[in-house]
């Protein structure tokens, strides 16, 4: 079901969580809500599911508004980070609870519960496990099962928080792939919030990046990490380096840098360069910048460079290709570097 | 419950220091404790069972019995209702005066139960503020049995309540917004998650509440009146029955509470072993 958010916004006791925003989300999308801690993600997605009463504005689902409406009304199927499944329930009966609390007139009949439930206990791969409680169950078999809890009850949108955030990093990564195709199987609109950009990046249709109560960028995967429309989000997606200048005159000059840069989108005044390890490649000393390697790092076939660079307080990291350069730079040594991609972003006022 | 981590060697005090402790331990339990439980069911049972059967079918104390079970009976099941009340008002919601109210629930533990029973009588003794309202209404309160529930009930009141606040508040409200999400009501998400997850602890709570109820000596007193075979309940017959030198019978009566407090003693025992984790850690401060 589409979900649309119209000028929602936030306070708690006078700060405020989240400024007025607005956000689309269509039918059957699968879209990240990534942000650092305390940027409202959390909060914005408590709004939707009624969890937490809106300030001002509307929450609409499929274009009914349901802004009045409460947490039960809505049904929605949220996934909480801690599971919250019920302890003393095996997990047949927490999937089946949603369907047994229905209102008399609306509660399937017993068989049609049966079916269902196994049908979902065999979508997330736990039809062996359907006795068992909670406590006798791995971290990732109980997230699967508050998965499927929350898909029993035909839910208008799937909001899962932090659904990853309790399990480590292998099973993380096997339970997105998973999630991701029991998305495509289902086609619940479902919104996911995370602080892992990997995770947001690899999972979703579509990444909303969350900074401070505001939305900073919506966009594809690909979009918000290869043209990040702001300084936090170059900085908050992958790994990044920064050199510090100022434009003027509509060119971008800092220390180090051998020749000014053409700007066109930025205004004058204290700027930065943002670019990534990989988009910086190594040449001959004297062209772009030049720099002093400070360590050299071998990770797993790969080599990348601290390097220095006279006049920035914060040194640079550098990936080598680990073919086509003979030889890595030693420490010490002055390298030449020339960046293939970078952006320049004014540094906001305090 | 994790083990507690082994001690470091260098913590680890000389043997005869640490006989010499546990003993003064052991030694201080002994005499403060139970020697004067044995004392109370030697003497109980010195006159022989047929003196010990004839003191407690005595009409009096047959009556204290009575009236001992009655208040019972309807202090606990409203500390039950007004404790659940209380922790889920507490602990589910955000709401000003919560502090106070935290506060308040434990007001009865920190005041003296002499304290409990005077602010009854004046508020609705014969002298007290309410005291011309009841004797228009015809209705006694004070050297009565509504007295003794009322001060009994206030006494107490923090059993229950403080035996689940903790137990809810580590639990959180996620089950239960859970269960709200998947269209439960709130009297459904109540019999059907909450409460499975507060039964060992509530039941605890009843316990100790029960145990105390039946036991309650000071608040009881001062709203009695003593009025044999009418106002006296088990703690107060003991008083009496030994007032007037009479040992064995106030022994035997005394004995009954002693049992009462043993099974209350080996039911907690049970509770703790069987279900310690479904009880609020920390809290085994009464």
């Amino acid at each position: 079901m589409e979900i649309l958010i119209e000028g929602v916004s936030k306070q708690f006791e006078g700060f405020a969580a989240l400024k007025p925003l607005d956000l689309t989300i269509p039918s059957g999308q699968l879209v990240a809500l990534l942000g650092p801690s305390g940027s409202g993600k959390t909060t914005l997605l408590r709004l939707i599911a009624g969890l937490l009463p809106v300030d001002e504005g509307r929450v609409l689902f499929g274009g009914r508004d349901a802004t009045r409406l409460s947490l039960r009304e809505r049904k929605v199927g949220f996934v909480f980070q801690h599971y919250a499944l019920f302890p003393h329930m095996s997990v047949f009966e927490n999937i089946a609870f949603g369907l047994r609390v229905r209102p008399r007139a609306q509660r399937p009949k017993e068989s049609e519960i049966v079916a269902k439930v196994d049908r979902l206990l065999s979508l997330v791969q736990l039809s062996a496990l359907r006795d068992r409680l909670p406590a006798q169950l791995s971290g990732g078999q109980r997230q699967r099962v508050a998965l499927a809890r929350a898909m029993a009850i035909d839910p208008t949108v799937l909001l899962l928080d932090e659904p990853f955030g309790a399990l480590d990093a292998k099973v993380r990564f096997e339970l997105r792939q998973w999630l991701r195709t029991i998305h495509d199987e289902t086609g619940f609109t479902t919104i996911f919030v995370t602080h892992d950009q990997e995770e947001a990046l690899d999972l979703a249709d579509r990444v909303v990046v969350m900074n401070e109560g505001r939305i900073e960028q919506d966009g594809s995967p690909d979009s918000v990490y290869s043209t990040p429309a702001s300084a936090f989000v170059f900085d908050f997606l992958g790994r990044s380096n920064q050199i510090f200048g100022e434009v003027s005159d509509g060119l971008f000059r800092a220390p180090g840098l051998a020749n000014a840069i053409a700007v066109s989108d930025c205004r004058s005044g204290p700027a930065s360069l943002f670019t990534r390890p990989h988009d910086i490649t190594l040449a001959n000393t004297g062209s772009g910048l030049s720099a002093k390697v400070a360590a050299v790092h071998r990770l797993a076939g790969r080599v990348s460079l601290d390097v220095t660079i006279e006049g920035q307080d914060r040194s640079l990291l550098v990936d080598v290709p680990g073919h086509g350069v003979a030889r890595p730079p030693a420490r010490g040594e002055q390298v030449g570097l020339e960046l293939c991609q970078y952006r320049i972003f004014a540094t906001p006022p305090l | 419950m994790a083990n507690p981590p082994e001690r470091s060697r260098g913590l680890t005090e000389p043997a005869w220091l640490r006989r010499a402790l546990i003993g003064a331990a052991l030694g201080l339990i002994a005499l403060v404790i139970l020697l004067p439980l044995a004392a109370v069911l030697i003497e109980a049972s010195a006159a022989g069972w047929h003196a010990y059967a004839s003191a407690i079918l005595e009409p009096d104390t047959l009556a204290a019995i009575r009236l001992t079970l009655l208040v019972a009976l309807l202090c606990v099941p409203s500390n039950i209702v007004f404790g659940i009340a209380a922790a889920w008002a507490i602990t589910k919601f955000r709401f000003p005066g919560k502090n106070l109210l935290i506060t308040l629930i434990d007001l009865p533990f920190s005041v003296s139960p002499v304290v409990a029973g005077l602010v009854f009588v004046l508020l609705f003794g014969t002298q007290g503020w309410f005291g011309d309202w009841l004797r228009a209404h015809d209705f006694k309160l004070i050297f009565a049995t509504p007295g003794i529930v009322l001060a009994t009930f206030f006494v107490t009141f923090p059993f229950v309540a403080r035996e689940l606040i903790p137990l809810m508040q580590q639990q959180g409200a996620d089950q239960e917004e859970a269960a709200a999400s998947l269209g439960a009501g709130g009297w459904r998400i109540f019999w059907r998650v909450t409460f499975p997850n507060v039964r060992w602890a509530l039941l605890y709570g009843v316990l100790l509440c029960n145990a105390r109820a039946m036991g309650e000596f000071g608040a009881v007193s001062v709203v009695s009146g003593h009025i044999r075979g009418l106002t006296t309940t088990l703690p107060l017959q003991v008083e009496i029955l030994y007032n007037e030198f009479n040992a064995a019978g106030a022994f035997a009566v005394a004995s009954l509470l002693t049992l009462l407090a043993l099974l209350t003693l080996g039911l907690k025992l049970w509770l703790e072993r069987r279900h310690g984790e479904s009880l609020a850690r920390g809290a085994r401060s009464h």
